[in-house]
């Protein structure tokens, strides 16, 4: 039986170590000060390594994940284009990194200003008034915002009961709204991948807090009747809710502010580009008019007034704000990163993005069109879905085409979802992609459909290259091995 | 500038090759009257331009290589390992995704296994998620976690000496369900079982209680974790992990969850984020717990690989009925913490924690010498203490922060009548000298403040 790299544990041995602290003082004395009750019967067992045994576990597991560094990666709505460099050198500068957020204000002008600057940066990207960037992910960003929306409408006498979001929406969606103490109405979405507008109309009442859309949607698609939506949903009184993980496409293009959204959620580690670390950290500013404004997180950011040159301080003082939802400010070391990032751009560069990333989409569904079937023809957005249905058909799974896909280096697209596309394949290439590598990957898309006509078995093994082969994921939850406790698990 | 690699000949001929004319055939779907907005944002900077600028940032807030930081409240000063920024900042790690292909992300899979591993020996726990976003929002999903467990029950109990900014967010998170939240004041600086046996009930479905505490004060976890217990509520123990090296365990002393902030394991402070929350409960709790989770499990060959499990509790899955909102966790941060604890093991740990004990107990005994200072807190303390100052913290903080020195947080910042108290850590960080610097400062400042408040 192989192992691909053994665990840290397994490589202890006891007495060795690394990282030297230096000699401690005044220790036996001071100990001396905690009651013997408090103190821990038997040290925590950690590994016992020396620095080059951390060295090289780590950088093998590294060498065992495909990333952006290393891989085309086009996971649909999850824009993993590539992280510019500076963004992270930025970041650790100590007048960054080594800040702490309880130092006086006069002593972190600089970070504030750039906070400040940030925000303001945000509301002019996406045509809103105010902004937090208090929420540590897009998740986390919705809850803060329907949160926002729930105050919002009890100031005004009731709280209402529901939120509606289209069934192609995020999971997070229904999953953030039912935290924020709301029932969620599920709405189907039309044959051409868009709000149905009689569904709406249907589900559309004076209990209707708000309705969460993303746009360009979960298919690729810009909802063509936007305007006709907010008007629908405005007259009942209820908002409309922005989730951001999309706004890729709309950089400099389009703002959801202009086109009536209310409350929005941002990603920063997708639209700006803010490094995705294995799955966080992220960053989930939120945005809102004006009438929102004083239900926003605190503490806020202000200019002190009559400050020349500017001076900038956290103001605690609320009364109507939602609260605190985490300590501190926020993900600051990303909020640098995704500063740096914006300030590279200016609007020119955002805008060039958007329009790459529209037309990278473009060119790979034009070439992968005739192979695969594509439920909504026509031009698509940033990124777009595909069904395997014919390949389902013919013996291969969506599953199988992605895990195929990693045999060729790519990482696969984002499969079953959503949901209302039958063996969906959702891929979004970014715009960061060469054109070259963009044949690349539609010319392995079409060697898969190949290999399916002729030998479907095939791909029911891949991958064939990974370091390991497919995992057992009912073992992985019936027999739950979640932390090594010196043997083998089953 | 933009990271686009494609000419805008090239993109053009891409738009053909698609099968359009131009670009704005590929966006006929968005309204005319939303198009190009005019964007008023600074005009694009060349790298050589935005390191100058972000530079200009950096130099303008003092950093603790500039001065000397005796700040902690949550957020705290260690000494961090080379090793710990050099691995994590390898781009296989950093701009890799959460591991959905587990067979081409065995590397992210594997740390997250690994740390769920260090933080289930280092809180005594059995099962460890794969981290949560911070402390804060950490404690606040324990919340929500046990009122789910029982419908009879429907409040809790935060100890008073939880972090401020921990019960906000509490609060915060709680504003949308029906939940009783009380908290528990303080005497002497601790929390007191017979103060807690008189709130817990049969109706309390979790107790919340932070140690070492918010004001320092290392609590008697076993005592309130019996009256906890009596009643049939959940314990949930808020550690700092650093004490764990020396102090008793939360599975030691008996709680049913620990959760809080792992900043403290290899993470720099980074003005408040991004950290990482720990969370660690029994395995009776395993399926209620949010957030990601990694197995091991065996591949088709029967060798030994990772996945992400038990997914069905999960919002991807679930939908509105999931057991948390929580899409991603911190890997990155969790990756920090796996290599911080490695590098240490546990006698490095323990050393870390034995010297954060001495050099706190050293600094709070110089401080009490000093005119004016005192402290009003008797009670065994970790790494951090409360001081009582002769003229009004904020004042006298300021004051020192112009000689660069951060003498702690001052108490008014989270009660506005705390007025003459402030919040003052030492870590490894500090040396002796370091501490004498700070009190020779102290006394002078302490001195000079207070004549010119008498004058």
């Amino acid at each position: 039986m192989k192992t691909i790299e053994p665990l840290i544990f397994e490589k202890s041995v006891p007495g060795n170590r690394a990282s030297p602290v230096p000699e401690s003082v005044a220790s036996g004395e001071s100990l001396g000060a905690l009651p013997r009750g408090f103190l821990r019967q038997t040290a925590p067992a950690l590994p016992e390594v020396s620095e080059i045994d951390v060295v090289r576990h780590f950088t093998r597991l590294s060498q065992l994940n495909f990333s952006v560094d290393t891989n085309f990666y086009p996971l649909g709505s999850c824009t993993m284009k590539y992280n510019p460099k500076i963004n992270d050198r930025a970041a650790t500068l100590p007048g960054f990194a080594a800040i702490h957020p309880y130092q006086p204000d006069a002593s972190v002008q600089g970070a504030l200003e750039m906070l400040f600057e940030l925000e303001r940066m945000l509301c002019e990207i996406t045509g809103m008034d105010a902004v937090t960037l208090q929420p540590a992910a897009g998740a986390h960003g919705e809850f803060t915002g329907i949160l926002c929306i729930r105050s919002y409408h009890e100031s005004r006498g009731n709280r209402r009961k529901k939120v509606i979001v289209p069934d192609s929406s995020h999971g997070t969606n229904p999953s953030s709204a039912r935290l924020a103490g709301y029932e969620v109405v599920t709405i189907p979405s039309g044959r051409d991948g868009c709000v149905d507008l009689s569904a709406l109309e249907k589900a559309l009442d004076e209990e209707v807090a708000a309705i969460m859309l993303t746009n360009p949607n979960t298919v690729g698609l810009f909802e063509k009747d936007i305007l006709k939506i907010r008007e629908m949903v405005h007259a009942k009184g209820a908002l409309l809710y922005y989730d951001g993980a999309n706004l890729n496409a709309l950089l400099g293009l389009a703002r959801p502010g202009d086109m009536g959204f209310d409350v929005i959620h941002l990603n920063l580690h997708k639209s700006f580009s803010t490094p995705h670390g294995g799955g966080g950290p992220g960053a989930g500013p939120v945005g809102v008019k004006k009438e929102l404004e004083a239900y926003l997180p605190t503490p806020r950011l202000v200019r002190r007034p009559g400050s020349d040159p500017a001076q900038f301080q956290w103001d605690d003082n609320r009364p109507d704000s939602i609260g605190k939802v985490r300590s501190f400010y926020g993900n600051f070391g990303v909020l640098v990163r995704a500063y740096t990032y914006i300030r590279a751009h200016g609007a020119e560069g955002l805008r060039r993005s958007s329009r790459g990333a529209i037309i990278n989409a473009n060119y790979l569904k034009a070439k992968l069109r005739e192979v695969y079937n594509d439920p909504y023809p026509g031009p698509c957005m940033h990124e777009f879905v595909l069904s395997g249905e014919k390949q389902k058909q013919q013996g291969s799974s969506a599953r199988d085409i992605a895990k195929r896909l990693l045999d060729f280096g790519y990482h696969a697209p984002t499969i079953y979802w959503p949901m209302i596309v039958k063996e969906c394949l959702m891929i979004e290439p970014t715009e960061t992609e060469s054109r070259k590598t963009l044949d690349g990957f539609a010319e392995a898309m079409v060697q898969i459909a190949r290999e399916i006509t002729e030998d479907p078995k095939k791909l029911a093994s891949a991958p064939y290259t990974m370091p390991v082969q497919r995992m057992d994921e009912v073992k992985a939850a019936r027999q739950l091995d979640v932390r090594f406790d010196g043997q083998f698990g089953g | 500038m933009d990271y686009v690699p494609n000419s805008d000949a090239q993109l053009q001929s891409m738009v053909e090759a698609s099968g359009f004319r131009t670009f704005e055939e590929l966006i006929a779907s968005v309204p005319q009257d939303l198009r190009f907005p005019e964007l008023k944002l600074p005009k694009p900077l060349t790298e050589l331009e935005l390191q100058r600028e972000m530079k200009r940032l950096a130099s303008r807030n003092t950093s603790s290589e500039q001065a000397l930081s005796f700040l902690g409240a949550g957020a705290y000063e260690h000494f961090i390992p080379t090793v710990v920024d050099y691995l994590s900042g390898r781009g296989e790690f950093y701009t890799a995704y959460t591991p959905y292909q587990a067979e081409a992300s065995q590397g992210t899979l594997q740390v997250i296994y690994e740390y769920q591993t260090l933080m289930c020996r280092l809180t005594g726990l059995d099962v460890s998620n794969a981290s949560l976003y911070d402390g804060a929002s950490g404690v606040a999903e324990a919340a929500f976690m046990c009122l789910n467990l029982d419908p009879d029950r429907g409040k809790i109990i935060v100890s008073a000496g939880v972090h401020p900014e921990y019960l906000q967010t509490i609060r915060t998170y709680a504003r949308g369900i029906n939940v009783r939240i009380e908290v528990l004041p303080l005497a002497d600086g601790a929390t007191r079982p017979e103060d807690l046996a008189a709130g817990v009930d049969t109706a309390t479905a979790a107790v919340f209680v932070q140690s070492p505490n918010f004001f320092g004060v290392i609590e008697d976890m076993e005592s309130l974790g019996d009256v906890i217990h009596g009643k049939g509520a959940q314990f949930v123990a808020i550690p700092n992990p650093i004490s764990l090296g020396l102090l008793r365990a939360p599975g030691e002393y008996g709680a049913d969850i620990a959760v809080g902030e792992g900043q403290p394991l290899g993470m720099p402070v980074s003005y408040g984020g991004p950290y990482l929350g720990f969370f660690t409960c029994t395995k009776a709790l395993v399926h209620k717990i949010p957030g990601r989770l990694v197995g091991r499990t065996r591949d088709t060959c029967g060798d030994l690989g990772y996945c992400l499990t038990l997914q069905a509790r999960e919002q991807h899955i679930r939908r509105e009925k999931a057991t948390s909102n929580i899409c991603t966790n911190q890997s990155l941060m969790a990756l920090r913490a796996t290599i911080y604890l490695s590098m240490l093991g546990p006698r490095g740990l323990h050393e870390i924690a034995a010297q954060n004990v001495a050099l706190s107990h050293y600094a709070a005994e110089q401080i009490a010498r000093v005119e004016g200072c005192r402290l009003p807190l008797t009670r065994p303390f970790f790494n951090e203490f409360v001081v009582k100052t002769p003229v009004p913290a904020r004042v006298l903080c300021e004051e020192l922060a112009e000689q660069g020195i951060f003498a702690g947080v001052p108490l008014s910042r989270f009660d506005p009548a705390r007025t003459d108290e402030m919040l003052v850590c030492v870590t490894e960080t500090k040396t002796r000298e370091d501490i004498d610097s700070y009190v020779a400062a102290l006394r002078e400042v302490a001195r000079r403040v207070e004549e010119g408040v008498k004058g």
